[in-house]
């Protein structure tokens, strides 16, 4: 195992996993998910908003609101802020950027929050309005949005690494299974693995239980000094590692692998354990293909072995691989900006063994990643945290 | 056509503002070699926009230029996954230019493609009106469209009970029908639209009013006013007549309405003194042009325009050639309308002109006044 060079994470820790439960659509703003999600930290942490000197957001809804506008909205005052714009990858970026903050003195209690509102023709808007290179030379080909893309990508994928529909049926069917677990998921009712392989096409080969339900919610966590959380008795999640990494492997004429595939070896090595010492894995599913990348990409397997990979393991909560517990955003919902947070509060409860009815038990090492931004072809933004809960 | 970075050759796509191989600013358009290779294809089925949602399925595919770039595009039906394929943009109904990937090989009834026809105004098939009978320009042009597969050509003529040349042959054409259209007359305009303005999916104004002379050599403006009341107000007729209810039916069917042409001299563009009253009708009607296909662009109808020099008819007899034969000026129509173009210059005076107007304005309009 190669060493690792960076400043570990020391006396910095995170506490009070926030989720608002989540609605297919809402009447209200994405201000007033965010305003929820940082009443429920307060409250959640036993302090005022005034104790609150850190503010991280990443919302793709909130208008014209940056962070900054929103420190007046709800009367918060901070000596550090920061707006995240990095999609699926904004909870891993949030997390490094406060951490690093906290360490360093400027700032003490952070606040990272993401949240979206839906309202009905808000998932098109934003899709149409993505980025300059998906408006110029996406959008106008058949408006397919991310499944258009992800679609060229998963039927590149199966082609070359012999994938079935079968093989991304059984991460989402264990997902589903998981979710029946979680009174927050939007999805209630079980899913087969007949049902998913029937189900109408969206993009082949996406079809429709390949796809994540765009929703409104809320997501949120606090990072602050160990002291700190300690002085508030919260239960602290520490954390081993962390990697980023942005237009990773540009050259790929279709993406095979995300930037994980480049600092994998480095994210262990920071964390100081191997990938078989993780009890559990929350990947960022906005489809299984990807979340099949990344078991090759995060070290599980190698290149190619992710169909074999899946074949081989139990995926739910109780099975030899548990994976996306709280079941993903494919069967909790995806609240824009907040799809992004899911797995990195998942995986706080986890550690912290307050995940109630979809507790991985003895959870003590857990991974979370982040994935984001499809620019144009491929997503360009990645991210990886492995967490640890106070005892280990 | 691609961006090409000036420093360091790199081909660029999507349009970018710096060089993604050495952050040049230096990226003007270039002609990029055309042939790539398709790496993967999707079918769409729940596009989130409605003109697709209408048009749905909808094949789209990821294509790797031999010359660097990836392409997302649309697909011919024939183009194969890991084959090679043949780029070009296209011009879609909303008027946007968009990549299209054909297959390398020709093959069985490639223009019928249905994506491809989104993209085109292809006559095959289709229902059209050409104004003007009387003009060689206009009897070669209906040729040239039976030639190419239109289904019905109406064809204008006014006082059709005056005989004139190149009757006999062009009523002797299937499918050719010869309605009563005198383009100046607002009146027989709104009859004949009150006809068969819903059966009309290209409309090809043939118009054809020359006359020499500018400002000084004439005396009154009887003659200004004939040209004005033949291609200005002719085209006004025929644009309120027949415009609103092609628009309506940019997206009936596969035969829907697809285009709008007009026959323009180039002189549209800088005016020539010799025939300086001409030029300026001229302009004013391309001026219109621009206002009709701003219009008809939402009902995804194109509007075409072939510029032409001084063409091989009676009218421009004292001119010296070369001249553009009016059988050449048809298949340019045809050929425009095949590939879904907007603007085409025929022949080598036109295309000349075209090349010196876009090196010096000043001086074009300088030499054709001495």
């Amino acid at each position: 195992m190669q060493s690792s060079i960076r400043t570990p994470y020391d006396r910095v820790v995170m506490a009070v996993p926030v989720t608002i439960p989540y609605v297919r659509y809402s009447i209200e703003s994405a201000q007033w998910w965010i305003g929820r999600a940082l009443k429920s930290l307060v409250d959640g942490a036993g302090i005022t908003p005034r104790d609150v000197d850190g503010f991280c957001i990443s919302s793709f809804t909130g208008g014209l609101d940056s962070g900054i506008g929103l420190t007046q909205h709800f009367g918060l005052c901070v000596r550090w802020i920061d707006t995240i714009p990095l999609g699926g990858a904004s909870a891993i970026a949030a997390l490094r950027r406060a951490a690093r903050a906290v360490q360093a003195g400027d700032a003490r209690i952070v606040a990272c929050v993401a949240g979206d509102t839906n309202h009905v023709d808000s998932f098109r808007y934003t899709l149409e309005n993505f980025s300059r290179f998906n408006q110029d030379a996406v959008y106008p080909y058949g408006a397919g949005g991310a499944n258009a893309s992800f679609a060229l990508i998963a039927r590149n994928y199966m082609r070359t690494f012999g994938a079935r529909r079968e093989d991304f049926g059984k991460i989402a069917v264990a997902q589903r299974t998981n979710a029946l677990r979680n009174p927050n998921a939007l999805m209630k009712a079980p899913l087969t693995i007949e049902q998913y392989m029937s189900a109408r096409p969206i993009a082949d080969p996406i079809h429709l239980f390949d796809c994540v339900m765009p929703c409104a919610g809320a997501e949120a966590f606090l990072v602050m000094g160990e002291d700190d959380a300690a002085s508030l008795k919260l239960p602290a999640v520490k954390i081993l590692a962390t990697i980023e990494r942005h237009n990773a492997f540009g050259d790929d004429p279709v993406q095979v692998r995300g930037g994980w595939a480049m600092d994998a070896d480095e994210l262990y090595a920071m964390a100081g354990v191997k990938s078989d010492d993780l009890d559990f894995v929350e990947t960022y599913d906005d489809y299984p293909v990807i979340s099949m990348m990344q078991f090759e990409d995060l070290g599980f397997c190698r290149k190619g072995e992710g169909p074999d990979f899946v074949r081989q393991h139990d995926l739910t909560i109780d099975g030899s691989f548990p994976h996306n517990t709280s079941g993903g955003q494919l069967s909790v919902g995806q609240a824009g900006a907040g799809g992004a947070y899911l797995g990195v509060v998942e995986a706080m409860r986890q550690v912290l063994h307050l995940a109630g009815p979809t507790q991985v038990k003895d959870a003590r090492i857990g991974l979370a990643s982040g994935f984001g931004m499809i620019n144009y072809d491929r997503g360009l933004a990645s991210g990886a945290a492995i967490l640890a809960g106070p005892g280990s | 056509m691609l961006q090409r970075c000036g420093a360091c050759g790199t081909f660029c796509y999507p349009a970018r503002d710096a060089c993604p191989a050495c952050l040049s600013s230096d990226l003007a358009f270039a002609d990029a070699p055309r042939r790539g290779t398709l790496l993967s294809e999707t079918t769409l089925h729940v596009p989130a926009d409605v003109h697709f949602r209408e048009r749905a399925p909808w094949r789209i595919g990821l294509v790797a230029m031999d010359c660097g770039p990836r392409l997302v595009t649309h697909l011919h039906a024939d183009c194969e996954e890991g084959q090679p394929v043949v780029m070009s943009f296209q011009l879609d109904k909303s008027g946007q230019a968009v990549a299209f990937a054909h297959p390398e090989r020709e093959t069985p009834n490639m223009t019928d493609d249905r994506q491809w026809r989104e993209m085109t105004a292809d006559p095959k098939f289709r229902r059209v009106l050409v104004t003007n009978g009387r003009s060689v320009v206009g009897q070669e042009v209906v040729t040239a469209l039976k030639a190419a597969g239109a289904s019905i050509v109406f064809v204008g003529v006014a006082e059709p009970w005056k005989p004139f040349r190149g009757e006999e042959a062009l009523r002797a054409l299937e499918g050719v029908e010869i309605v009563p259209l005198d383009i100046g007359d607002e009146k027989s305009v709104a009859d004949l639209a009150a006809d068969i303005g819903g059966k009309v999916d290209i409309l090809v104004n043939t118009t054809e009013h020359v006359r020499a002379g500018g400002l000084l050599g004439r005396q009154g403006t009887s003659v200004v006013r004939d040209e004005i009341d033949q291609t200005y107000l002719g085209f006004v007729h025929l644009a309120q007549a027949f415009g609103p209810a092609m628009r309506m039916r940019g997206s009936d069917g596969v035969n829907s309405a697809a285009a709008w042409v007009n026959i323009l001299s180039v002189y549209a563009l800088a005016n020539w003194p010799v025939f300086g009253a001409y030029s300026a009708s001229q302009a004013a009607a391309l001026s219109l042009s621009h206002c009709l296909r701003a219009e008809l662009r939402p009902g995804g109808v194109k509007v075409v325009n072939v510029f032409t020099g001084p063409l091989d008819i009676e009218w421009f007899q004292t001119v010296p050639p070369p001249k553009v034969a009016p059988r050449a000026v048809a298949g340019a129509i045809v050929s425009a309308l095949k590939r879904g173009l907007e603007d085409v210059f025929v022949g080598d005076v036109a295309e000349e002109f075209r090349q010196r107007l876009a090196a010096n304005p000043k001086a074009v309009e300088r030499e054709l006044g001495t």
